[in-house]
């Protein structure tokens, strides 16, 4: 019988606070925008906080409220941020892919001040005597970037530099923060043609460090015809927005310091071509100025 | 006379010498989470104060029913369902009259349906054989040491961020210790206790 009461009590008591409770739920109703709703719908819904915002839902009312992008959630991926810029009534994000790069060629390339023996680390290498190289800008290539990527995008290349594979490369950058000379800054993945060099030096000094080095010269700068790549602080740098990948600058640089490096059959080829166009144009301009100057005799 | 004797009693034993956090060690869950700002650790305060004194008043009218049917084996149980649904129906409140308190008192608002102080003052009224008045005094003094308690701590905390202290003592280590101290510090109250 006893059994029977407690039941009955816990029954009676859970029905009536329930009741209490669905009339409370109308009474306290707050009403919330749907779109709300929505937005978390299309969101990866992992609660990993790598917006910055906590949770999914967080992130979602930062949406809504305009203080987060539409993109802010990056594991969603791009179609679910097209989904949620349409339930905000925006266009969706043109936001191209970017992949991380390391700006220097140099490795073996680069002059040694002295042999480093110390700890395989490019910060510790840097500490000793500012580093081992010549080059106080260059890739040390003791692969702290390479230790950093959770991703295994990064390896030392042939010539003992750092480089970058674009395929597995997810721009969290985390070789950047890594890299004690800050050489490696993202690009767009659908751009091919980059400086491989940092080197602000000038002339004579960025040429005795290195076999690759920017020396500054402004060739490249003036042979783009996109008006897309300048020489800022002593070394070229490329304006994404404008480059179409022509490779123009690799041709006439000097130093071979901008990728994909030409060869020296395709810099003789366009040498040949560049001298028969100058020919070309100066005939013509020759034979315009022998007309202008028989014209007025006619 | 003897009534609000016996009521300041209760009061002073429930602020300082029994203080619910410092020595009896109930509660310490929102008390290390929503104590890094004065402001959410006064808003997380009063809302422990107001549902202690609530779930007082409403456990011992269950209890009077339960001991009818002598089934005061079931207190435990009964307790909790009403406290759940208080903490429930409080969090629909604050989300309607006052959703700046709600969004700051966040995940900690839902968790005071397992503070045990609520269950513990519950229960305590019931071991103490306090009478409906007392119940309600002990529970809402009782949560104004939990405020006491939770202010005082927020309060250093905030300090604690100017404060110069070894690296691995950053963060709740050196809140842990804080706390520890502070009890420590509280145990000197027992001596009230002849009072």
């Amino acid at each position: 019988m006893n059994i029977a009461y407690a039941v009955i009590l816990l029954g009676v008591l859970g029905a009536l606070f329930g009741l209490v409770l669905a009339v409370a739920s109308k009474i306290f109703e707050v009403k919330k925008d749907p779109r709300e709703e929505a937005i978390l719908g299309h969101l990866a819904g992992a609660n990993c906080g790598g917006c910055g915002y906590p949770g999914c839902a967080g992130c979602a009312a930062a949406i809504l409220a305009g203080d987060a992008p539409v993109s802010a959630c990056a594991p969603a991926g791009p179609e679910n941020a097209a989904a949620i810029a349409e339930i905000m009534g925006m266009a969706a994000p043109t936001g191209e892919r970017q992949v991380a790069f390391v700006r220097c060629n140099g490795g073996t390339n680069a002059k040694k001040r002295f042999e480093y023996v110390g700890v395989k680390d490019c910060i510790s290498a840097t500490k000793v005597a500012a580093g081992p190289l010549e080059c106080e800008f260059g890739c040390l290539g003791f692969g702290s970037c390479v230790a950093a990527c959770q991703f295994g995008a990064m390896s030392i290349g042939p010539n003992g530099a750092a480089v970058v594979d674009p395929e597995k490369c997810t721009a969290c950058m985390a070789c950047a923060k890594a890299c004690p000379r800050h050489l490696i800054t993202s690009v767009p993945a659908s751009k091919k043609v980059h400086v491989l060099c940092a080197n602000q030096e000038k002339g004579k000094a960025a040429m005795s460090v290195c076999s690759n080095s920017c020396i500054g010269c402004g060739l490249c700068q003036k042979e783009c015809k996109k008006d897309a790549i300048h020489v800022v602080n002593g070394v070229a740098v490329i304006d994404y927005d404008k480059c179409v990948g022509c490779k123009l600058c690799t041709k006439v640089c000097p130093r071979d310091a901008i990728s994909p490096v030409a060869t020296a059959e395709e810099k003789e080829k366009y040498k040949a071509i560049k001298k028969a166009q100058a020919e070309k144009t100066k005939a013509a301009a020759e034979a315009a100025a022998k007309a202008a100057a028989e014209a007025p005799k006619a | 006379m003897e009534q609000i004797t016996n009521l300041l009693a209760i009061t002073l034993g429930a602020v300082l010498a029994n203080n619910f956090i410092f020595s009896q060690f109930l509660g310490i869950c929102p008390f290390l989470g929503v104590s890094k700002k004065v402001d959410t650790a006064v808003g997380m305060g009063v809302a422990v104060t107001f549902v202690m004194g609530l779930a007082s008043a409403i456990t011992w009218l269950v209890n009077v029913l339960l001991v009818k049917l002598g089934l005061e084996y079931m207190q435990t149980v009964a307790f909790i369902l009403v406290i759940a649904s208080l903490v429930q129906f409080i969090e629909m409140f604050l989300q309607k009259a006052m959703p700046t308190l709600y969004t700051a008192l966040g995940v900690y608002l839902p968790l005071i349906t397992t503070n045990c102080a609520v269950l513990g003052v519950a229960l305590l009224n019931i071991q103490n054989n306090y009478n409906f008045i007392e119940s309600v005094v002990y529970g809402i003094t009782g949560g104004l040491g939990f405020l006491l308690a939770i202010v005082l701590f927020a309060s250093i905390r905030e300090r604690l961020v100017f404060a110069e202290y070894p690296k691995a003592f950053e963060g709740f280590p050196i809140a842990l210790i804080t706390a520890g101290l502070m009890a420590l510090a509280f145990m000197g109250f027992s001596g009230l206790k002849i009072w």
